[in-house]
């Protein structure tokens, strides 16, 4: 059996040769160990509060190491959201909370807002057409265009009134192809 | 007031200086336009090159002040960010403004600037 040699020294290679790839594999991929398994704010739901809201939320998904367009959809998209929170569920109420909860998975950041405001009208999330432009100058939309930017770039978004909150999750899917290539 | 305006030739240049227009300022923005534009040039030009965020309050308060100017002054824009272009391109807003790279480009655009020398 003239492999056998090669056969032996392939087993004896072959196992830490595996762990070896298996660490690089672990450790590449996978962002530094400062990834917290959940991010969560709860902050006064004002335009000033979503700012800084916005701003903490960034700074601690900077361990994805997100390319600024992901890092725009990604503000775009919770700005959208919590400041109809403030214009809309909390138009009546300026010391109103908002509490953002975000968790970072394969398929994307997944985010939950959550508020003790008036619910969504007739219980639903709105549709978020495209505000319509085929009009005169004067009559052109200043507004309209959240839900629209809301649901152009999330995705699985779901709405539920329990006991007196308003409860709005979504994925904000992200693709890294710069980390899988590494 | 985060706004510088100059006026070159018959163009009215708008520069900002804020990182960002948002909800937190969209009704300053807004005021702060009508100001900087009022009695000036037919055409201006606002150059947003130092925004890198805009969110649909910020659009809403651009679209407000090109309204408030018009009929009088036509508002174009400029040097728009990745981000910023992206909720003109959604919202096909960037269908309504003229859309310049940058300021220069802008004032090229005019026709009577420096492209009869090159």
């Amino acid at each position: 059996m003239p492999q056998w040699p090669t056969r032996a020294i392939t087993l004896q290679m072959h196992p830490e040769h595996l762990i070896a790839l298996i660490n690089k594999a672990k450790i590449l991929p996978q962002p530094p160990k400062t990834n917290p398994d959940k991010i969560q704010f709860t902050f006064t739901a004002s335009p000033k509060g979503v700012r800084k809201a916005l701003a903490d939320t960034l700074a601690a998904l900077q361990f994805m190491q997100l390319p600024a367009e992901e890092t725009g959809t990604v503000e775009l998209v919770l700005a959208e959201v919590m400041n109809n929170v403030v214009e809309h569920a909390y138009a009546d109420n300026p010391d109103g909370l908002i509490k953002l909860q975000i968790i970072s998975t394969d398929d994307g950041l997944h985010c939950k807002v959550t508020d003790s405001g008036n619910p969504m009208p007739k219980g639903v999330a709105p549709i978020g057409n495209r505000a319509l432009l085929d009009c005169d100058l004067n009559d052109l939309p200043e507004g309209g265009f959240g839900w629209f930017l809301i649901r152009d770039s999330a995705r699985d978004l779901e709405y539920s009134r329990q006991a007196g909150q308003n409860i709005l999750s979504f994925r904000i899917a992200l693709n890294q192809p710069e980390l899988l290539e590494n | 007031m985060q706004l510088q305006a100059k006026t070159h030739d018959d163009t009215l240049i708008v520069t900002t200086l804020m990182p960002r227009i948002d909800a937190v300022i969209a009704i300053e923005f807004k005021d702060d336009m009508r100001s900087v534009c009022d009695g000036g040039p037919s055409r201006v030009v606002l150059d947003m090159s130092t925004v890198d965020f805009l969110d649909s309050s910020g659009l809403g308060a651009v679209v407000a002040a090109m309204k408030l100017l018009a009929p009088a002054q036509k508002l174009e824009l400029a040097g728009l960010s990745l981000n910023v272009e992206k909720v003109f391109r959604l919202t096909r807003m960037d269908s309504i403004f003229t859309i310049h790279a940058d300021a220069n480009a802008a004032m090229a655009d005019t026709g009577d600037n420096l492209a009869n020398a090159s």
